[in-house]
């Protein structure tokens, strides 16, 4: 195609097209230019709503309830996120979201470690029952319990405390799974020259699996984080105070209700210092991200 | 089956010990504890306990609100399921082809994934908002109807579904691509040098061969809707205007926490652990059975 003549090869694709064929090389790009097309609209009708809230962020109160709505940012930038921060005591609520998420994400990683390494490495007696307890989990998520779960936790006097919003979340059927399949692909070779270095099962755990499952334990890892950041139901049960709210309870307040003043630039402030941690979370840990997102499904 | 290496009597139960712990004290001993309490009155002085055998099921089940709160429930699951994947997977055939920069489209695509439901129902609260929405603005050049969702029980449906739909388009997408992706285009060629048109070799084989991603999808996007929308519905709708976005999940945490009913609410819970237990069994006969692996 590349030798003939402009003329020749236009004549060539017409006749072509009217035959019903279209040569396969402009075929290719035409879809091409058709998928860039497709999945640059996606993107941007995905990202639309993150970026109104953005430009709501950063308009006066004036402009928010203005019409047309004006859809460029402004200069409110700055008194509207110190508003946010103020009135909803952001400092305290990221910090509560924080805790919880990385306690939770590696609480959850160290416990399903624990016992996929005693189902895959032991033999002991009552393993199997060990086995479907862990398993059933799975069909008990908060909503199945709610009203017991909140009154065992307050039993134990923690409500309004970091234990409560942390430790009953803890147990793990899909981290144990995922830890039990991975260690199930290690040769049984590997464990039987430690022994013969000498290693005990703690030693072979810590020097041998554990950096083995660095991948696994990344990818678990924002699975988890991003989890344990956006939980919703759990904390509102479990905490009365706002100084024990996580940060998607806590901004709760700074939403205009019917009869309130309209300051949605003070919102939308709040939302972006909320959303911007599991997202950015999210992105630098995109390549774990995915392995997580697909390994914790099987 | 792997070969067991360490002879040790102890140590497996130790390493076991803390998930066990958390396992029994915070899943199984509340579970069973539901399934009693759901036997169960408060006084009315709510000092003790009533029991009165099945009575909080006879009325949960002649209650039309529940029955609405359960047709509402799977109405909400099956529209964010259902439309969610279809676009997605609509979108993503038009656009498999070989092209570059696949990693940054699906970096582009996967953020919204972060972000909590609750948030997301913030931001498109604010989208629909009646008085200052970019939405109804634009509307109100079409038509002269009010989509008011603070009024309207459809349009505040509508707003939930949308903001869980967000939510999750982006990795559909990104994970329809990624199984288009793996087809070998010789299969597709020989279909067409067969004459199959581009529909039909969608239904004969793209779709079949992307079934074990659809099935994954599928669960996850249920699983969400149903259990992880709590956070929209509460942040968002509190469950109105009237009823009209009242979930079961929200619905059982409204009457055991604001309600303060504790067994109608325990009742509630065992429901929906039945549902849970029945999802799952559907789950593994399909992983068993239906799907092309």
């Amino acid at each position: 195609m590349a030798s003939t003549s402009p003329v020749a090869s236009a004549g060539a694709v017409a006749t072509a097209e009217l035959a019903g064929r279209i040569p396969a090389a402009r075929r290719r790009d035409m879809s091409g230019a058709i998928a860039h097309a497709i999945l640059l609209v996606s993107v941007a009708v995905l990202a639309f709503p993150l970026y109104y809230a953005f430009v709501i962020s950063t308009q006066s109160l004036d402009e928010v309830t203005t019409l047309p709505p004006k859809l460029v940012p402004s200069t409110h930038l700055i008194p509207n996120y110190a508003d946010a921060w103020a009135r909803a005591k952001m400092g305290r609520l990221l910090l509560n979201s924080a805790i919880v998420a990385l306690a939770v994400a590696i609480g959850k990683i160290a416990i399903s470690l624990l016992s996929a390494f005693a189902i895959v490495y032991f033999n002991f007696r009552g393993k199997q029952l060990v086995f479907w307890t862990i398993f059933i989990t799975l069909m008990l998520p908060v909503p199945v319990r709610i009203v017991s779960t909140y009154q065992v936790v307050s039993v134990l006097g923690w409500v309004d405390t970091y234990w409560g919003l942390i430790v009953p979340l803890l147990a793990s059927a899909t981290g144990t799974f995922l830890f039990r399949q991975f260690f199930q692909t290690i040769p049984d070779s590997l464990a039987e020259a430690a022994q013969l270095d000498g290693a005990g099962p703690l030693r072979f755990f810590w020097s041998f699996l554990l950096p083995l499952s660095k991948a696994n334990i990344a990818a678990l890892f924002v699975i988890l984080f991003v989890y344990g950041w956006n939980d919703y139901l759990w904390p509102l049960i479990v905490t009365n105070t706002p100084e024990m709210r996580t940060a998607v309870i806590g901004i709760d307040s700074l939403i205009p209700r019917t009869s309130q003043l309209p300051e949605w630039n003070v919102a939308m402030a709040a939302a972006m210092m909320v959303l911007l941690p599991p997202v950015v979370v999210i992105v630098a840990m995109q390549r774990w991200f995915v392995k997580g997102l697909i390994e914790t499904e099987k | 089956m792997k070969r067991t290496v360490f002879p040790n009597r102890w140590l497996p139960y130790a390493l076991v010990a803390p998930q066990l712990a958390v396992t029994i004290a915070f899943f199984f001993w509340p579970a069973l504890d539901s399934l009693r309490l759901s036997l169960y009155r408060a006084s009315p002085f709510g000092d003790r306990l009533i029991f009165i055998g099945l009575g909080n099921f006879q009325r949960l089940l002649s209650d039309p609100a529940y029955f609405w709160s359960a047709a509402t429930s799977f109405l909400f699951s099956a529209l964010v399921t259902v439309l969610g994947l279809t676009v997605a997977l609509l979108l993503a055939s038009l656009a498999n082809a070989k092209i570059r920069g696949l990693a940054v489209y699906r970096t582009l695509l996967l953020w919204p994934y972060g972000i909590a439901p609750a948030i997301a129902g913030v931001i498109w609260l604010f989208v629909f908002h009646p008085s200052f929405g970019v939405l109804p603005y634009l509307l109100s050049f079409v038509t002269a109807y009010q989509f008011n969702w603070f009024l309207k029980g459809w349009v505040a449906l509508v707003l939930i579904v949308v903001a869980a739909i967000w939510k999750q388009f982006g990795y559909n997408l990104a994970f329809y691509l990624a199984g288009l992706q793996a087809i070998p285009g010789s299969v597709l060629e020989a279909a067409s040098v067969d004459g199959a048109g581009p529909i039909r070799r969608f239904f004969a084989i793209t779709f079949p061969l992307l079934s074990p991603v659809t099935f994954f999808l599928f669960t996850l996007n249920m699983t969400f809707s149903f259990f992880d929308t709590f956070g929209l519905v509460h942040a968002v709708t509190q469950g109105g205007p009237g009823e009209a976005t009242s979930i079961l999940v929200f619905r059982a945490w409204k009457d055991g926490f604001e309600g303060l009913q504790l067994g109608y609410s325990a009742a509630q819970s065992v429901i929906l652990m039945l549902l849970v237990v029945a999802l799952t069994a559907v789950q593994f006969r399909f992983t068993e059975k239906k799907v092309t692996y």
